[in-house]
């Protein structure tokens, strides 16, 4: 299938371009800049361009039951599993970072963002997920639900987006090693880098395709590292990534300095962290709480169950309220609230990933 | 000065509901109560126990459990901890709202005037532009400037200076009423549905109709339940007549009904019937496509309405709702029916119903066949032998043994999804339509008279949405004073919300005014 060209290509292109943003904020060469752009446009166009056939490709296959046209194009959206849906996610992500990078002129954000989109898709391609076209099983068969997934994603690539900026506004206000918030960040960044090269490296020791993340999760994920089979190995693993915590936390402060040279005032981050939620926020309302709850009650004849992805989901989703409620008390200004906005994004990753794989629950089946 | 005290109490307390400090408060309380619910298995005593015994060992797991149980923690999105947050939420947000609301309206509808010099020269966003010519040619280039981007200018003049002014958007300063009343909508919706409405669950064999439907109740003991699926034998015996039902009994209809409500058993009021339920599949895959039955709601021995419903497409009658939500093998297919289509090669053809080890000719012959073995899902091994996959039916088979004037003549699997095992070598053509009766549909079943307060609920929140996040109050004077053959225009502007943006959008109106 074509669209499968296209999306290898979008991904190495992100991968490439998340290299040529960092070496850009070391280096801060403006043609190193102008190139990662260029790498991200390709790499948005490529993806553009492999949904759109990929879209096409599920019209001619799967549609055989819906009447209206709406529907056809609607039920025949490539987003209806774990894979497409993280396409799509990274995809919006980008899409609101290159608006962001034109509006503001400004590069530095890529280095935050690109990351983001390198572990998703690296997630993509270790866990092996099915990225054949599906049929949609009978419950799945629904505008209401199709809609629900669309949005969700487009509100989790806005809320990435957040989670970049807010973590540079904290790089950018901390530099005492025994602030709160300093710890805070280092961590953030510490895991995330952990995770990405863990991952990493689990993708080059096995190379496997399993049929489902969750099994790959149970049999494989950090085996080349921290649950590695020779306790050796397993301990060093843990060293390392307790030395680059420790790194961060011991030398974070300058990349403050790297990111001032760029000239973002923390004005400007704040700005896109709370419009990025804004956006957001009433679209993950309006998509996946409303659209799933009509859903739900359409399909299981409750709107509401207090199944744990509709709660984390909810959490979610409060947390958000949080931020967008603190912003409106006196003097919680700055760091208190956008460390909120941070922390909405873990409660993201967690909705996402971590109920499918640790609690069970009524959208076990659906992988979503 | 006792009044005094009374009044300055009710300040206070009215100062702390009325608090985003608060709102804030209780809402992280909502995050964190709300996590335990998603770990702790919910309503499961058998599992938690085993976990319990794990982790505090087995002397201590059903004391602990106790304790867990009486904190409500098996049922945490009912317990009392929960459901008084729940309560606060909702008085913080009425509260908020009544505090809060009659100083919008006031922002809202009171009309736009001149701005003082005082304030125009300390506005934060403000620009000075000189133009050459008179007034009526400087107050075009504004007018010209902001009337395509919304704005309609308002004039008026004092002493020898325009005042020009304009708003718009300044209903979006309601918008974050209407996501708060629509918060509280669906819960109030949520209760009232709680209280007046139930869930429960049918099993409705094929060719069945059953008038009582059941509900979550309480562990029940062995007897207990003996004597619950007596009553439901009962209700069912008499088509869900209660007054009948106490009288088979021999019982007071006030204890019928208390035993109805402990066993959880929920008669409909009338029946429901299943006439037929069949899974599609997607080509010759075992994925399915749909979930499908036939339904017939009966009452007083009469059909009242016949409907199909699938996943995502329920049957409703009288308020309660039929969702389809599962299905099965029956665990005894003896009363279940072969439908089969039986086609001579001289084309003769007759659709029939038969039961296992029945015999049938094919018309205009000598040949006869009988039905001797069954697999809901029949898949061959390597070395050729059939066997059963599954336990629904995934791909239903029959064994039909052929025979002429008495004698053996062949035998061989008919698949319904299938239609080359349809066909005989003479030509004739024997399809194996329905195993009916042999499957149950599981329904869903419920009333919600509280759905339609919570569907405009989300219908509110949405509209809300669009007015809270997408859309902005803002205001825009320029006054205009003329000196010595120029005009001087003072541009200056509020906006409630995403300043950045309007500042932009500000300094491009300043851009088009200079430009003419």
């Amino acid at each position: 299938m074509t669209s499968s060209i296209f999306f290898s290509l979008s991904e190495l292109a992100y991968m490439m371009a998340m290299v040529a943003y960092i070496t850009y904020l070391v280096l801060k060469r403006k043609g190193i800049g102008i190139a990662a752009t260029g790498i991200t446009i390709f790499g948005f166009s490529a993806q553009t361009l492999a949904i759109i056939q990929r879209w096409i490709d599920s019209y001619s296959i799967k549609i055989v039951y819906e009447v209206d046209l709406f529907s056809k194009l609607l039920h025949s959206a490539p987003f209806s599993n774990l894979y497409e849906s993280l396409i799509l996610f990274v995809w919006t992500m980008i899409l609101f970072y290159l608006i962001i990078e034109f509006r503001y002129k400004n590069r530095s954000f890529g280095a935050f963002v690109t990351p983001i989109a390198g572990l998703a898709l690296l997630f993509t391609n270790l866990t092996g997920m099915s990225k054949e076209i599906q049929p949609l099983m009978p419950a799945l068969q629904s505008n209401w639900l199709i809609a629900h997934v669309i949005l969700s994603f487009i509100a989790y690539g806005t809320f990435a987006l957040s989670f970049s900026t807010a973590i540079m506004y904290l790089i950018i206000t901390t530099e005492k090693r025994d602030e709160g918030f300093y710890i805070f960040w280092t961590l953030s960044v510490g895991l995330f880098l952990i995770v990405l090269i863990a991952m990493a490296l689990d993708f080059m020791t096995f190379r496997i395709a399993f049929s489902t993340p969750e099994s790959f999760i149970k049999s494989y994920l950090f085996r080349a590292t921290f649950l590695n089979q020779s306790k050796g190995i397993a301990a060093f693993s843990y060293i390392v990534a307790s030395g680059i915590l420790f790194v961060l936390w011991r030398f974070g402060y300058l990349i403050k300095k790297e990111l001032l040279s760029f000239s973002i005032s923390t004005e400007v981050l704040d700005d896109i962290t709370y419009k990025s939620i804004s956006i957001g926020f009433p679209i993950f309302g309006l998509g996946g709480i409303i659209f799933g709850g009509v859903w739900a009650s359409q399909a299981w004849g409750t709107y509401w169950s207090w199944d744990p992805k509709e709660t984390w989901s909810l959490i979610t989703w409060l947390v958000y309220a949080i931020y967008l409620h603190a912003r409106f008390m006196k003097g919680w200004r700055g760091k208190k609230v956008v460390v909120l906005a941070a922390i909405g994004f873990f409660t993201v990753i967690f909705t996402y990933l971590g109920v499918n794989l640790l609690l069970s629950g009524l959208h076990a089946y659906g992988e979503l | 000065m006792k009044e005094d005290i009374l009044t300055k109490g009710t300040n206070a307390i009215w100062k702390f509901f009325s608090s985003v400090t608060l709102t804030v408060i209780i809402l992280i309380l909502f995050v964190l109560v709300s996590i335990p619910g998603t770990i702790i298995e919910q309503g499961s005593t058998e599992k938690n126990l085993q976990l319990l015994i794990k982790v505090v060992g087995e002397e201590f797991a059903p004391k602990a459990l106790k304790i867990i149980i009486s904190l409500g923690f098996l049922d945490a999105y009912h317990s009392w901890w929960f459901i008084i947050l729940l309560l606060l939420l909702t008085f913080n947000l009425t509260i908020c709202t009544i505090d809060r609301f009659p100083t919008t309206w006031k922002i809202v509808k009171t009309p736009m005037g001149p701005l003082d010099d005082s304030f125009l020269i300390n506005m934060p966003i403000r620009a000075e532009i000189k133009v050459k010519g008179n007034l009526e040619k400087a107050k075009e280039l504004v007018s010209k400037a902001l009337k395509g981007h919304g704005y309609n200018l308002s004039e008026k003049r004092i002493d020898k200076t325009l005042h020009l002014y304009s708003q718009k958007g300044k209903h979006s300063r309601l918008g974050v009423y209407v996501v708060h009343t629509s918060i509280i909508l669906v819960l109030t919706g949520a209760v009232i549905g709680a209280l007046f409405g139930f869930k429960g669950f049918l099993n409705l064999p094929e060719g069945e109709a059953y008038s009582a439907v059941i509900m979550k109740t309480g562990l029940l003991t062995q007897d207990e339940e003996n004597e619950r699926d007596r009553l439901l034998n009962t209700i069912e015996s008499v088509s869900g007549d209660i007054v009948k039902t106490s009288q088979v009994l021999g019982i007071e209809p006030a204890t019928l009904q208390s035993k109805l409500k402990r066993y959880g058993i929920r008669p409909l009021g009338f029946s429901i019937r299943c006439d037929d339920f069949e899974v599609d599949f997607y080509g010759n895959s075992d994925m399915p496509k749909e979930y499908k039955s036939w339904l017939t709601v009966m009452k007083d021995g009469k059909e009242v309405l016949r409907k199909s419903i699938e996943v995502n497409n329920p049957l409703t009658y009288k308020g309660i709702t039929f969702y389809q939500s599962s299905y099965g093998l029956m665990p005894n297919l003896r009363n279940a029916k072969f439908v089969l289509n039986i086609k001579s090669n001289s084309g003769v053809s007759e659709t029939k119903y038969f039961n296992f080890g029945d015999k049938f000719a094919i018309p205009g012959t000598g040949i006869e066949g009988i039905i001797s073995d069954f697999s809901p899902a029949l898949s061959i091994d390597e070395n050729g032998r059939v066997f059963t996959y599954a336990e629904t039916m995934n791909n239903p088979a029959v064994l039909i043994e052929f025979k002429e004037k008495g004698k053996y003549k062949y035998s061989g699997w008919i698949l319904k999804r299938y239609p080359t095992t349809w066909q005989l070598p003479e030509g004739h053509t024997v399809e194996f339509k329905d195993l009916w009766g042999a499957q149950y549909t599981g329904l869903q079943v419920g009333k919600d008279p509280g759905l339609w307060l919570v569907y405009i609920g989300f219908a509110l929140m949405s509209v809300g949405f669009i007015f809270t996040f997408f859309r902005s109050h803002k205001k825009i004077w320029a006054r205009l004073k003329e000196e010595r053959g120029e005009v001087i225009i003072t541009l200056a502007a509020t906006v409630n919300k995403n300043r950045i943006a309007f500042e932009r959008e500000f300094e491009r109106r300043v851009k088009s005014i200079k430009g003419g």
